[in-house]
């Protein structure tokens, strides 16, 4: 069988982390910097990084429309941290752009500033071994406030909704790859499978 | 259990900044200005270093007003500079809240021996270097991020690419040392052996290197990029230049785009003047502030 080719939205932030978790799933990962190359990949990671620069960062160099056009055809897409804010219909402050893939209203630095970024114990419901914790790693992270009927709670943490999916839509306000548990990367590789068959 | 200021947490954030732009500003307009251009983040400074330069004396950390007013202003991540060795600064700098606190040589050194310890803070660390066991040293007191020194406030890139050459160098023929060589290689460096360790097996530092010190074009921050900066920091190069929004936004896609000549000529186009660049040699060794730290 063919590795599955998986871009890494590449304008800002960690995207090294997802193309080397990527490698030790066993796909393909591409950094993709430009929007033709989105026909390409089988799925797409829009990874952490600031969340306002990459919200501007992809008027700029065309990737609303496409990555939109491309979503609503069949392009699964997994958000970290920026890549949640970014998929969300709304955010509660300010008006940056976003992509409005999933019908969640977001918090931006919901925790407070760095001084309040942490790192804690979760369980995500549907990962392999999923009563077994996985280290949810939180840097000025977001939370989701409201979520739609058609969006499945993955994981909250001391209340918040953390991790969701709606269809073939995946985001997290933590970070996996900056982790050696390979557990979310797989769901969503699994998710892309489910999709392409 | 919840743990708040680990490593990863520190180190986390840097991960997130890397391929941005960090901007030093001294008012909430200029803050507005960075983040509406693409900042990742900004410095909240009194003086740009330009301006220290210019005005001899003791710089030291801002006036808490100037910062709080900063953080206020943007959403975009606030850090903010201690001087060398001045915990208490960066204790004072803790409370405020910002987001990373960089122990710089921009300001006048306040230990001639000691740098702070950098673990006893939740709040990370960005600290200079001029060559590997400098970068090494920090991250061994706890720095979660390095930056190239560069000298400050002259808009002359030339003593960043030096910085970065050197430590890319010493990286690279670290990766094909000899192990039973590495523990002699840590002496000579006065580097941490277990850091040193590390580097060799996986060529490249522990934690991000952004570069600084003398960026003033977009040319200036792709050629930074080129040579593996994570990252770049750009002091007086945009608020002392002609028009600061487009030269700010015009960094901001040179370092996107960084391998792209055709965007960088696009993007190079029409920016007004550069700020006026000061020519290494006349400053005079002993006024260089590179040297500052060790």
């Amino acid at each position: 069988m063919r590795k599955r080719t998986i871009g890494v939205l590449a304008l800002q932030g960690a995207v090294r982390e997802h193309l080397m978790m990527l490698e030790n799933c066993g796909a393909q990962g591409i950094a993709v910097k430009y929007p033709s190359e989105l026909f390409a990949c089988d799925g797409l990671i829009i990874p952490g990084g600031e969340s306002t620069t990459i919200g501007k960062l992809i008027v700029r160099d065309g990737f609303l429309e496409a990555l939109r056009k491309r979503a609503s055809e069949d392009l699964p897409v997994y958000g970290t941290c920026a890549g949640l804010i970014v998929l969300a219909r709304q955010v509660t402050e300010g008006n940056q752009p976003l992509l409005g893939l999933m019908d969640i209203v977001v918090r931006r630095n919901a925790y407070g500033r760095q001084v309040d970024s942490f790192e804690d114990d979760l369980i995500i419901k549907g990962i392999q071994d999923e009563e077994k914790p996985f280290r949810g790693i939180f840097i000025r992270a977001p939370w989701i406030e409201e979520v739609g009927p058609d969006v499945e709670v993955l994981c909250e943490h001391k209340g918040k909704v953390v991790m969701a999916r709606q269809d073939r839509f995946l985001v997290s306000a933590f970070h996996p790859e900056l982790t050696d548990d390979r557990r979310v990367h797989l769901y969503f590789l699994d998710m892309v499978k489910e999709l392409l068959s | 259990m919840e743990e708040k200021g680990t490593l990863r947490v520190k180190t986390g954030l840097a991960e997130m900044l890397k391929g941005g732009v960090i901007m030093d500003v001294t008012t909430p307009e200029q803050a507005k200005i960075a983040e509406e251009a693409g900042a990742v983040a900004v410095m909240a400074l009194e003086r740009v270093p330009a301006d220290i330069r210019a005005a001899g004396g003791v710089a030291r950390m801002a006036d808490p007003t100037i910062i709080q007013e900063i953080m206020e202003a943007v959403t975009i991540p606030v850090m903010a500079k201690a001087r060398i060795g001045h915990f208490v600064e960066a204790q004072i700098l803790e409370a405020l809240g910002v987001d990373y606190v960089d122990e710089s040589e921009v300001l006048t050194p306040a230990d001639e021996k000691f740098h702070i310890n950098k673990w006893e803070f939740k709040v990370p660390f960005v600290c200079g270097a001029i060559n590997l066991g400098e970068a090494l040293r920090r991250i061994g007191e706890g720095a979660a991020m390095i930056r190239t020194k560069g000298e400050a406030g002259t808009g002359n890139v030339v003593e960043a690419v030096r910085h970065m050459r050197t430590i890319n160098q010493e990286i690279r023929r670290l990766t094909v040392t000899p192990k039973e060589e590495l523990m002699a290689v840590a002496k000579e460096m006065g580097a941490p052996y277990d850091l040193v360790c590390w580097v060799a097996e996986n060529g490249r530092l522990p934690v991000v290197n952004f570069s600084a010190g003398g960026i003033a074009t977009p040319a200036d921050a792709a050629m930074m990029m080129q040579l593996g900066a994570d990252g770049v920091f750009v002091g007086s190069g945009i608020f002392k230049s002609e028009d600061p929004a487009a030269r700010a936004r015009a960094i901001v896609e040179a370092v996107t785009h960084f391998n792209d000549p055709k965007i960088l000529a696009e993007v190079s186009r029409g920016l007004g003047k550069a700020m006026a660049g000061l020519e290494i040699t006349e400053i005079g060794k002993e006024n260089l502030i590179q040297f500052r730290g060790w």
